[in-house]
């Protein structure tokens, strides 16, 4: 009996085409299970910034929803340059992105708090030079 | 007419249907599988946005719409024609020989739908003076019903982006009975508004609308019968009568952007064709659309001028919308402002029904039992060879593998998968024909060679 679905994505480094698949994916999965909408934006927008994340800074990376019946967990984790300034990347508007990054409308240094914002439950590890991983938890029930 | 308690303008003809994939492989919503050599429209999930019919070869598809014996239902009839019904004809027709040829076809009237749409903008801009949440940003118009359908399926979060403004069809149609029934003494009930439409979105919309209870239109033409209709009378227009009274602003609507032009505040987006109109809507969703204000979604290709029902080539009708958008932009609006105001304030313009999700896309109603479809959905997904090739009648891999999930198909409807099958079952036989029953075996040996293995045999 399956009480939890996993899904899992690759995700290459600078490949911006594909930025969106993974988390699109895992939106319209979470709306075939049939979690309510506003459950759907926040996991969709959770996994969205991970994703982009990936692309962004890092070589390569998985992002991961495990979703049952009490919550969604959207993860991530890369090989990556890590986060040497934990404390500092979390703060709304910093971002490390390059400008020709930003010039594509990405990288405007709120992926941390929008994550922060549509989640219930957030956890970050990173180690320079290694990589990050991060989990965020989504509840079922709470707006 | 309405089947399992949903009205659609969309239908299929089934003795012209080959059961080709052209139809399910283009519906935005999935709703098309083609079963026993037909296609079958699911109507729960169908949108009426009318891109199978634009895609069928065989026009085995259609749009239901009214035909002109419905106007002898009424005392007294207007013409409703849309914007895009001007951009039809040949460059030295103006909308006044339009709306004259019109009245000839057994109208006692005629409102434009362009002067509504000019209502409807102006109602816009005292709705977004308003202020609203930053939360519903970027608004997102109401005026194209298949968008609005789309988002009850794909987009349910999306939903309190729409802003609640009555579109111009419907608002054409509550003041053209007001206007007759000041004109001519009569009662508004005895007036019969009808629609002459570019599209099978909009007879839906009539006849089933969202935002309203009830639809204020009694009756929906085809734009390419009622353009036969004005051809055939325009040599012999009377051309003295004021009819065309709509500026550049409301002709404009007619085509892709026109709308959001018209609105003239704010950065707007103007997104057309439905494929388009998903994707735009992604990312909404996702979030990165914060620097834009209002999105002008149309699900055709151009705008309106794109609809089936459209008799002319969109992209000539563009220049020539183009050209009437410039002839007549320096005049105003064909509508008072103030009153307009006035009336806003009143809730003329109002949606009085909140416009609410279609969630057919759930596996089930029960989460945890979803969550164990999704799972078997994804396993039979990986069996699937992932060609999309449409020859078991869905639309893509992914979908069979959902219509399995739902008891609607079985595996072996891949060809792929039956083929493999069909290998090893051949195999079998190939097997089960080398086997000598003991009775003929002419060896001593039990288990000699030319018959077969005991561990071969069942």
């Amino acid at each position: 009996m399956v009480e939890e679905l996993v899904l899992e994505f690759e995700v290459r480094g600078l490949d911006f085409a594909a930025v969106g698949e993974a988390s699109g994916s895992i939106k319209r999965t979470l709306q075939q299970v049939g979690m309510e909408a506003s459950l759907v934006r926040r996991a969709a927008v959770c996994a969205f910034e991970v994703e982009t994340n990936i692309v962004i800074h890092a070589r390569r990376g998985v992002v991961r929803a495990r979703i049952s019946p009490q919550r969604v967990v959207v993860e991530a984790e890369d090989e990556g340059p890590g986060i040497p300034d934990l404390e500092l990347a979390m703060q709304e508007g910093y971002s490390t992105a390059p400008a020709y990054v930003r010039e594509m409308g990405f990288g405007a240094g709120m992926g941390f708090s929008n994550m922060r914002r549509c989640s219930d439950h957030m956890e970050v590890s990173t180690e320079v030079g290694k990589g990050t991983r991060v989990r965020l938890v989504i509840e079922v029930g709470k707006a | 007419m309405s089947q399992g308690g949903y009205f659609h303008s969309v239908r299929l003809d089934l003795a012209k249907c080959k059961g080709c994939t052209n139809c399910i492989k283009r519906c935005p919503v999935e709703a098309i599988r083609v079963r026993e050599g037909k296609a079958r429209i699911m109507e729960e999930r169908c949108i009426d946005c009318g891109e199978c019919v634009r895609v069928c070869p065989n026009h085995a598809k259609y749009v239901v719409t009214d035909g002109l014996e419905r106007l002898q239902d009424f005392r007294c009839r207007v013409a409703l024609p849309a914007p895009a019904f001007y951009g039809q004809f040949r460059p030295d027709v103006p909308p006044g020989a339009v709306l004259a040829a019109l009245l000839g076809a057994g109208f006692d009237g005629v409102f434009e739908v362009a002067v509504a749409a000019e209502a409807v903008t102006l109602a816009t801009r005292a709705y977004l003076e308003r202020g609203m949440p930053r939360a519903a940003r970027p608004l997102i118009s109401s005026a194209c019903p298949a968008v609005i359908r789309l988002m009850q399926v794909r987009f349910p979060t999306l939903l309190p982006h729409i802003i609640p403004v009555e579109t111009p069809m419907e608002i054409a149609a509550r003041l053209a009975k007001e206007e007759m029934a000041r004109e001519r003494g009569v009662n508004p009930r005895e007036i019969g508004a009808f629609f002459i439409t570019p599209c099978a979105a909009k007879v839906t919309a009539a006849k089933q609308p969202e935002g309203s209870l009830v639809s204020s239109v009694d009756g929906v033409l085809s734009m390419s019968a009622m353009y036969a209709e004005v051809l055939r009378r325009l040599p012999d227009v009377d051309l003295s009568g004021e009819l065309h009274r709509s500026s550049g602003m409301g002709i404009g609507w007619g085509a892709a952007g026109g709308e959001g032009r018209a609105l003239g505040t704010g950065t707007v987006l103007a997104v057309d064709g439905i494929h388009n109109v998903v994707t735009v809507l992604e990312e909404v969703e996702r979030g990165t659309l914060s620097d834009v204000d209002f999105i002008e979604a149309q699900a055709c290709v151009g705008g309106c001028i794109g609809g089936p029902l459209a008799v002319q080539n969109p992209f000539i009708s563009r220049v020539r919308m183009r050209r009437l958008v410039e002839e007549y932009g320096k005049r105003g609006p064909g509508v008072d402002e103030a009153e307009v105001r006035r009336r806003f304030r009143q809730g003329f313009f109002d949606m009085v029904k909140p416009i609410g999700p279609r969630p057919v896309l759930r596996l089930d109603e029960d989460v945890t039992r979803a969550i164990r479809k999704m799972d078997r959905l994804e396993k039979t997904l990986a069996r699937l060879p992932g060609l999309d090739c449409g020859a078991c009648g869905s639309p893509t891999c992914r979908a069979l593998a959902e219509d399995i999930v739902r008891e609607r198909a079985f595996e072996t409807d891949c060809i792929f998968q039956l083929r493999e099958h069909l290998e090893e079952l051949a195999e079998r036989m190939v097997q089960l024909t080398r086997i000598v029953p003991p009775a003929l075996s002419r060896d001593k040996a039990p288990g000699g060679g030319g018959g077969g293995e005991p561990e071969d045999r069942g």
